[in-house]
This record gives structure tokens, C-alpha cells and sequence, in this order.
């Protein structure tokens, strides 16, 4: 049994891995950077990136050596070698993976901990999706609303809290990388804080029925200053029927069941003011 | 005529078909009317005139084609015939469209049944290809589109992976581990006929008023329990699906438990018995709750039950958790067998013991236990519980772990090996270890939360699973139709065609999902109709390589087809291999076996002198030490 020439077969996969690590981190895959998660949440792609590109680069090797080195000449039909096995190869692969994942995992958790952590200053803005369209509401601003635009001031966290009126929606915009169901029945929170003056885009990303591919709207991010003012600007309220939780809308439901049958009484002031101690 | 209406078969199955519908009908419209109620409700989730007549017309079916009649006389107390082989074994085409209880005419109809539905699915691919070819509408409306992903992923996965690999096995295992047949023959040639009915039902959903069920394969509630008529095909058609799979798979853990050969012990059954043992336990354990989540969905719809009724009480994001509990070890049901393929395939080819075959016997258990612990990764970002995250990627991340032991393995396995590319089967093989990596590497990419909370519900992962999908599993399953076409049809295919089809798969499955991986970081979302006008040429790139890849497979069918009637002569034992289904005579004899082997040694015992996996019976002691050399008929 001849012995293998690790030191090459070593050398061929740094250099495999190498060069397609550097061509694989050159295009800028998740594309332009708009919040303070972006750079993080990078950085962990490009680590994940170049650690892959070596571990398919030895694969890559090692089938390749295998092919041209132990490829049957014609006409020999003999077998083999019976090797059944090496229990320390068998080690060293089961281990070496392992670190690499639990490494990665770690990693991914600090990432997640850094991003989806609250300032004290941020602010809570209201997410409304329904079959196709976005609105959003201003709590600290008098509860203002604003159909398919959303604006946010630059380098103030946004604390989204998304609701869904009828199926699941979700809410992204690719440039700040963070993305969240709506879900229907309960609300759920998605915290980003923009770092970059400039228009983009929330795209759905959860399929809503035929018009999914349609339901965008746009995102403003600007000066505190031009916030302030385009806020200002803002005629209307939120509408209480986008206010209800589903307990709400439930009782609101089976109260007007029961006045239809004749037993007075309106809820939904009662239920609009609870909400809004709530938020 | 008369008799043959009373005979199980196709009369009496189409009359079934219709008595049973009516039955349903009758039921339906009889009750209503007894209640009060309006005979016909037609609000889109309900017609239950059509859903209750879906369910019960294919018993009358399944009544008429003969599943049930040895049971009822059985049940009924009458005389059985205790050694009826009637029903057993094939000796003209018109068999295989009978109620057969033989296990390889079984898998032989299972293999050309899904690769039917393979041909439908991908026609179906190549529709959405052709209108995302270029941005804007042009050829379907945002309605149909989503009808038609949805049936894609539906029939590819429901009909094709899943089957396909059953019926592969259905062939292949009991004559591996020694055994005349499956354990309960009947019960399998039942899960055999549950699988056009799923499939029948599907299709027939584009007929339905509203389309096509177009939820997506995953029928998110609550999107799915509001959705027009076609949904509930889908509902109902799954439980056939899901009924025919575990079926099937207690069949194969009573088979393998109990029917292997005297002197096969765990350590000596062949990685293909492994891989379809760990295959079966997620089967058994997983489909249950597909059964459940689409049972319940269809109550939400059709008896106004508020499983996932947000505004009733109901809980939205328990659909998805009861979902993705059958769902992810539903992609390890796709993916294992294909290792076991795999395993065989290469240590065949290159002339080698399995390299470490207790741990990758091992890595397949771990992929099991593992596999139920790590549901929750695709709902990340879903809005569930902040606190199940990070547990369930720690697992996620950990199933990279017995992944790399087998793709290393595999590896270790060519090391020091004699290897022959000459079969189409090992190309397919080598391939997929290459391919199927870069799927593990975007799977465990997946699995780390931030970068899932991007890439989520992209473009990216219509690209990670299609690389699995179709580079892991399709990849496994071409290899292993061309390893066993020989033992299956008792004839050799073409190997020119074989490498037309080989190159033609490998670079439209490139061509096509790679770029995917691209757009969907970029920040186009998955399962739209349209979409932003930067991305137009590649997705351009896409569907030219997507046609590409779908017109190679017609070579693919050709091939089979004419080789099945027209090829040389295989032999009983073309490439050489040790197991048993090799040591029989291609096809194999209906009975398998005269006498049952004794198994002696390991599978893979290439090049020990001597060695031997099996004694076929008629062999007596004297002939055990010699080796006998086999003849090769492929050219090398
Ligand atoms: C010719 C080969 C194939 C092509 C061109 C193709 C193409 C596509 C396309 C265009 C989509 C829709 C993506 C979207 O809009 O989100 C899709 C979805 C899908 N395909 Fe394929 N496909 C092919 C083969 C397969 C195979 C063999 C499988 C095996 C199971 C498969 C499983 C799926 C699944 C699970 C989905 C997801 C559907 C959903 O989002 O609900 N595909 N495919
Ligand atoms: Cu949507
Ligand atoms: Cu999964």
C-alpha cells in the first residue's frame, strides 16, 4: 500500500479552497447595505463562505486524486484494496465537522444577539399587511398612518411590530436583512436600525395568494429632521379595525352577533382603548 | 361480459369508482336534505358533494380492482387459499395493470408509475421556467402560476421522490436480504394502488372551480383554509400519498426484521437495507402528522372547525409546526435511500470494501434521531417562540456531522479502490457526491439564524433545494435505475446514451439551480409570477438551462424503454457484485429463491480471497472456498 502524499494533497486543497474563496467573496452577494445588522450579519457569510469553499475544495480534491490515481486500467478485473475502515480517520472526520458547526452556531448566536438587541430609544412603528397592500402606524406620533410608504429616520432603531389582517405575509427589505412573518392572530416584532439615507423596497416573502409577487411598498429612510416632517404631514389615524387583536376583533365580533339579536352595548370603544394601553 | 364484471380487474374497478362516488354523493346531499340544510353548498372551501365522493370513490376502486377481496373472504370467514400465487409474478405487459402481490412486478410499477409523474412534474417545472423567463406576465396568470408551483413541488415530491425510491427498494431489498417476498404482499401491491389515486387527484385539481391548489406545497393555513375547492384535492389526495407511504414502510421494517436470511446480522445487511430501514422509522413516526395537519385544514374548511381560525380561537403557527414535524424528516425520507443507492454503487464500482461501513450504519441512525429535533429551522423567521431558535439550529447544525461521515466515507471508499467510470450508474454516483455538498453547505448556511432571517423564503432556497432534490435525490435515483436496470428487465441499456444523459443532467442542474443561489441573496423572493426587471437575464440563463436539463431526459426515457425490449442480454451479475440479488438470475426467478441463501460474510468483501457475502442454495460446501469468477459483459 503506497503511502499517500498528504503534504500535496494538503497544499492542492489550501490552494482550491483559496482561490475559490477569493473568487466567491468578490461579487457582493447580499447586495447594498442599510442597517447596522447588515455589515454583522455579512461578515458572518463571508466566514461561512471561505470555511465551505475549503471543505468543497477537499472534497473536490480528494474525488478528483481518487479518480486519476486509482482509475482501473482496461481489462483489469481485479479488486481493490480490503481496507475496511480507520478508526482514527473515522475520529478526525466526525470531529473536525463538529467543531466547525458548533463554531459556526456560536458565532451565529452572538449575531443574533447583537442584531435583535433593543435600544432605549427606539421607536415602535406599526406594521399592517393584508392582501396586497402595507400600511403603517405611528404610536409615538399621535397614531398616524400612512398607506404603502413607510419612512423612518436614519440611526434610530425601529422596533416593527407586524400584524396580519387575513393570511401570512412577511415583511422584508433586503438591504437592512431582516425579515419577519405576519402572522394572523398574533404580533410579532422585527428590530432594525437604519443606518443609510436612501429609498427602498419592503418585498413580501411569504406567498399571500395571487397578488404575492405584487405586494411591495416603499421605504424611506431620512434625516430626523425630514421624518419629523413628513410625519407631520400625516392626516389620518390608524383605523380601529387595523388596531384589534384577534381576541378583540373576536369579542367585537360576537358583540355585534349580539346586537343583531337585539342585546345592546358597543364594544369597540371599550376594546380601542384597551389596546391602546397595551402598546 | 357478465363475468368479467364480477372478476377483480378494470371492469369492476370503473364500476367501483362510480358506485363508490355516489355513494359519497348521496350521502352528502341525503344528509343535508334530512337536515334542512341547502343540498349543494358551494362557497369555495366547501362542496362537500365533490370532497366527501373524493374520499370515498377510490375505495370503490381499490374494492373493484380486487385489494380487498382476500381480506373480506377472510374476514367473512371463508375459505382462503392459503398458497394463492395467482396474483404473483408477471408473464405478459397486461399483468403490471393488475392487482399484483409479487414484489418485483410491484416495483417494477412503482418505478414506472412515478416516473410517469417525474414527466408530469417536469413539465410543469419547464411552464413556470418558460414564464420566468423574462420579467412581466406572458404566459400565465399570477393565479395559474402559483397553481402550478404548487402541483410541481406537490407531484415531484408526493409522487415521484418519495415513491420512486420505495419502489426501487420494493425490488431490490427482499432479494438482498434473502427473502421469497415482502412480508405482507397484499399490503404492498394496497400501497402500490394508493399512489395513481393520490396522483389522479392531484392533477384532477386544475379541474376543480378556482384551479389548481395553489398554496404551495407547504399549504400554509391560513392561506390554505380559505382557498378554493382544489385545496382540499390536495388535502385529501395526501392522505392517500401519506397512507400508501407508511404502508410501505411497516412492510419494510417487518421485512427486515424478521425475513432476512439465517446468518445476516445487522453488521452483514448491505447499506441499501440499512439506509431503507432508517428510511421506514422516520416514515412511521413522520407522515402521521402531514395526515394531521391536512385532516385538520380540511375540516377548517369543509365543516367550519377553527383548527387554524385566528378569529375563532384557532393558532395559526400550530399548522406549521405540525407541518414541518412530518416535513423535515420528510427530506432525509427523500435522501436516505439514495445514500443506501449510493453506498452500493460505489463500492461495487470501485472494487472496495464500504469504508467505515458500522459508521455510516451509525450516521444514518444518528440522521434519524436527529432529523425529528430540528423541524423548527424553517420557521426562523415564522414568528414562533424566540427561545426554540437557537436549540433547534445547535441540532440542525449537528446533522452536517453524520452528512460529512458518508460524503468522507464515500471518498475513503474510492481511496485505494480499482474504480470503473464505464457505468452510467457510477457517473451518476460520483456526481452526486459533488453536488449533493454544495447542497449540505447551503442547508447548513440555512441553518445558522441570521443568515437564514435574509435568505428565507428567496430564491435561495428554491436553489438549496433543488440542489438536494434533484442533485442529491434525482442524481441517487437515476444512478440506481441504471445499477439495477439489468437485474430488473434482465437487459443491458445503452451506456452511450446513458453519458449523453449523464452530462446533459449534470450541466442543466448546474446551469439551472446555481445562478438561483445568486438572485434569491440578491433579494428575489421565491414563488412569484413576476418579478424586478434587474434580474431578467438570469433568469433568462435559468430556464434555457432548465430546458436543457428537461429535454435531456427524454434520452433518458428513450433509452430505458428501447433497452428494456431491444437491449443485449445482461447477465445475471454485469458489474461484479457480491449481494444477493446479484447472485439470481436477471430477471430473477418469481419465487426468488429455490432455496433460501445462507449469508456468511459481509456485503462488500472485495478483494479477500475467498470471501463471500452468500451460499445460494445447490451450492454444497466443496464449492464455498473457491470464488467463482464471474463473467463481464460491459465493456470496461
Ligand atoms: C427540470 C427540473 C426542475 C425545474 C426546472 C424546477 C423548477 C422549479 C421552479 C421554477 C419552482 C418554483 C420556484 C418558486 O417560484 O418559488 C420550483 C419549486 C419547487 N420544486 Fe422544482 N424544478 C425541477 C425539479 C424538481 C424536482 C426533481 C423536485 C423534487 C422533489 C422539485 C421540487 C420542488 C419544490 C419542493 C419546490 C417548492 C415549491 C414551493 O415553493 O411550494 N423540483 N421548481
Ligand atoms: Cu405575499
Ligand atoms: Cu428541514
Amino acid at each position: 500500500m503506497t503511502r499517500l502524499p498528504y503534504l500535496k494533497l494538503v497544499l492542492a486543497t489550501l490552494a482550491f479552497g483559496t482561490v475559490l474563496s477569493v473568487v466567491m467573496l468578490i461579487p457582493n452577494w447580499f447586495g447594498e447595505e442599510g442597517s447596522t445588522a447588515a455589515p454583522e450579519i455579512d461578515r458572518l457569510l463571508d466566514v461561512t463562505i471561505i470555511l465551505s469553499s475549503y471543505i468543497f475544495a477537499g472534497v473536490c480534491v480528494a474525488l478528483g486524486y481518487a479518480l486519476i490515481k486509482w482509475r482501473v486500467k482496461p481489462g483489469d478485473e481485479s479488486d481493490g484494496l480490503p481496507i475496511h475502515g480507520n478508526t482514527k480517520l473515522e475520529i478526525i472526520w466526525t470531529m473536525i465537522p463538529l467543531v466547525i458547526v458548533l463554531g459556526l452556531g456560536a458565532y451565529s448566536w452572538i449575531v443574533l444577539d447583537d442584531i435583535e438587541a433593543k435600544d432605549n430609544d427606539a421607536q415602535i412603528i406599526n406594521v399592517y399587511s393584508q392582501q396586497f397592500a402595507w400600511t403603517f402606524g405611528y404610536p409615538e406620533e399621535g397614531n398616524k398612518w400612512s398607506e404603502g410608504e413607510l419612512h423612518v429616520p436614519v440611526d434610530r432603531q425601529a422596533i416593527f411590530k407586524l400584524n396580519a389582517q387575513d393570511v401570512l405575509h412577511s415583511f422584508w427589505v433586503p438591504e437592512w436583512r431582516i425579515k419577519k412573518d405576519n402572522v394572523p392572530g398574533i404580533t410579532t416584532e422585527a428590530v432594525v436600525t437604519p443606518d443609510k439615507i436612501g429609498h427602498y423596497q419592503i418585498v413580501c416573502t411569504e406567498l399571500c395568494g395571487f397578488g404575492h409577487a405584487t405586494m411591495r411598498a416603499l421605504v424611506v429612510v431620512e434625516s430626523e429632521a425630514d421624518f419629523a416632517k413628513w410625519v407631520k404631514g400625516l392626516s389620518q389615524e390608524v383605523p380601529q379595525t387595523l388596531e384589534l387583536t384577534a381576541d378583540q376583533a373576536l369579542k367585537v365580533e360576537q358583540e355585534a352577533q349580539a346586537k343583531e339579536g337585539g342585546i345592546g352595548g358597543s364594544g369597540v370603544d371599550e376594546t380601542g382603548k384597551d389596546n391602546v394601553d397595551q402598546s | 361480459m357478465a363475468m368479467a364484471i364480477r372478476q377483480p380487474g378494470w371492469y369492476r374497478g370503473a364500476i367501483g369508482t362510480l358506485l363508490g362516488a355516489a355513494f359519497g354523493f348521496f350521502l352528502v346531499i341525503g344528509l343535508r336534505a334530512l337536515m334542512g340544510l341547502d343540498i349543494y353548498q358551494t362557497e369555495q372551501t366547501g362542496y362537500p358533494h365533490i370532497v366527501v365522493p373524493l374520499i370515498t370513490a377510490p375505495f370503490g376502486f381499490l374494492f373493484g380492482l380486487g385489494a380487498f377481496d382476500y381480506w373480506f373472504r377472510w374476514a367473512a370467514g371463508k375459505p382462503t387459499i392459503p398458497e394463492d400465487h395467482s396474483g404473483h409474478g408477471a408473464t405478459k405487459w397486461q399483468d403490471y395493470f393488475k392487482f399484483n402481490t409479487d414484489h418485483k412486478v410491484i416495483g417494477t410499477q412503482y418505478v414506472v408509475t412515478t416516473m410517469f409523474f417525474f414527466l408530469i412534474g417536469g413539465l410543469l417545472a419547464l411552464m413556470m421556467r418558460a414564464e420566468l423567463a423574462q420579467p412581466g406576465s406572458q404566459i400565465v396568470a399570477a393565479n395559474t402560476f402559483n397553481g402550478l408551483f404548487s402541483t410541481h413541488a406537490v407531484i415531484m415530491i408526493f409522487l415521484f421522490v418519495i415513491p420512486v425510491f420505495a419502489g426501487l427498494a420494493n425490488y431490490v431489498l427482499p432479494l438482498m436480504i434473502g427473502a421469497p417476498d415482502m412480508a405482507f404482499p397484499r399490503l404492498n401491491a394496497l400501497s402500490f394502488w394508493l399512489l395513481p389515486i393520490a396522483g389522479v387527484i392531484f392533477i384532477s385539481s386544475f379541474l376543480a372551480p378556482g384551479g389548481a391548489f395553489d398554496a404551495g406545497w407547504t399549504g400554509y393555513a391560513p392561506l390554505s383554509t380559505g382557498a378554493p375547492l382544489g385545496q382540499s384535492f390536495f388535502n385529501i389526495g395526501v392522505q392517500f400519498a401519506g397512507a400508501s407511504s407508511i404502508a410501505t414502510a411497516l412492510n419494510f421494517l417487518v421485512t427486515i426484521i424478521t425475513m432476512r436470511a439465517p446468518g445476516m446480522n445487522l453488521w452483514r445487511m448491505p447499506l441499501l437495507v440499512w439506509a431503507n430501514m432508517s428510511t421506514s422509522l422516520l416514515v412511521v413516526g413522520a407522515t402521521p402528522f402531514i395526515a394531521g395537519a391536512q385532516f385538520m385544514v380540511l375540516l377548517d374548511r369543509v365543516l367550519g372547525m377553527n383548527f387554524f381560525e385566528f378569529l375563532e380561537g384557532g393558532d395559526v403557527l400550530s399548522y406549521q409546526h405540525i407541518f414541518w414535524f412530518y416535513s423535515h424528516p420528510a427530506v432525509y425520507i427523500m435522501m436516505l435511500p439514495g445514500f443506501g443507492i449510493v453506498s452500493e454503487i460505489i463500492s461495487t464500482h470501485a472494487r472496495k470494501p464500504v469504508f467505515g461501513y458500522r459508521l455510516m450504519a451509525l450516521a444514518l441512525i444518528g440522521i434519524v434521531v436527529l432529523s425529528y429535533s430540528v423541524w423548527a429551522h424553517h420557521m426562523f423567521v415564522a414568528g414562533m417562540f424566540d427561545w426554540l431558535r437557537v436549540p433547534i439550529m445547535i441540532t440542525t447544525m449537528l446533522i452536517a456531522v453524520p452528512t460529512g461521515i458518508k460524503i468522507f466515507s464515500w471518498l475513503g471508499t474510492l481511496f485505494y479502490g480499482k474504480i470503473h467510470v464505464y457505468s452510467t450508474a457510477m457517473l451518476f454516483a460520483l456526481a452526486f457526491i459533488v453536488t449533493f455538498t454544495i447542497g449540505g453547505i447551503s442547508g447548513v448556511m440555512l441553518g445558522m439564524i441570521p443568515i437564514d432571517i435574509h435568505v428565507s423564503d428567496t430564491y435561495f432556497i428554491v436553489a438549496h433545494i433543488h440542489f438536494v432534490l434533484f442533485g442529491g435525490s434525482v442524481f441517487t435515483i437515476f444512478a440506481g435505475i441504471y445499477h439495477w436496470f439489468p437485474k430488473m428487465t434482465g437487459r443491458m441499456y445503452d451506456e452511450k446514451l446513458g453519458r449523453v444523459h449523464f452530462w446533459g443532467t449534470v450541466i442543466g442542474t448546474w446551469g439551472t439551480f446555481v445562478p438561483m443561489h445568486w438572485i434569491g441573496m440578491d433579494g428575489m423572493p421565491r414563488r412569484v409570477a413576476d418579478y424586478a426587471s434587474q434580474y431578467g437575464d438570469w433568469n433568462l440563463f435559468i430556464s434555457v438551462f432548465a430546458f436543457i436539463l428537461g429535454s435531456v431526459q427524454l434520452v433518458f426515457f428513450y433509452n430505458m424503454i428501447v433497452s428494456w425490449r431491444f437491449g443485449p442480454k445482461a447477465g445475471d451479475n454485469p458489474w461484479r457484485s457480491n449481494t444477493i440479488e446479484w447472485q439470481v438470475s436477471s430477471p430473477p426467478p418469481v419465487f426468488n429463491f429455490d432455496e433460501i441463501p445462507r449469508v456468511v460474510g459481509g456485503p462488500y468483501e472485495f478483494g479477500t480471497p475467498g470471501a463471500r457475502h452468500a451460499i445460494m442454495g445447490g451450492e454444497t460446501p466443496a464449492d464455498i472456498p473457491e470464488p467463482k469468477p464471474t463473467t463481464v459483459t460491459a465493456p470496461s
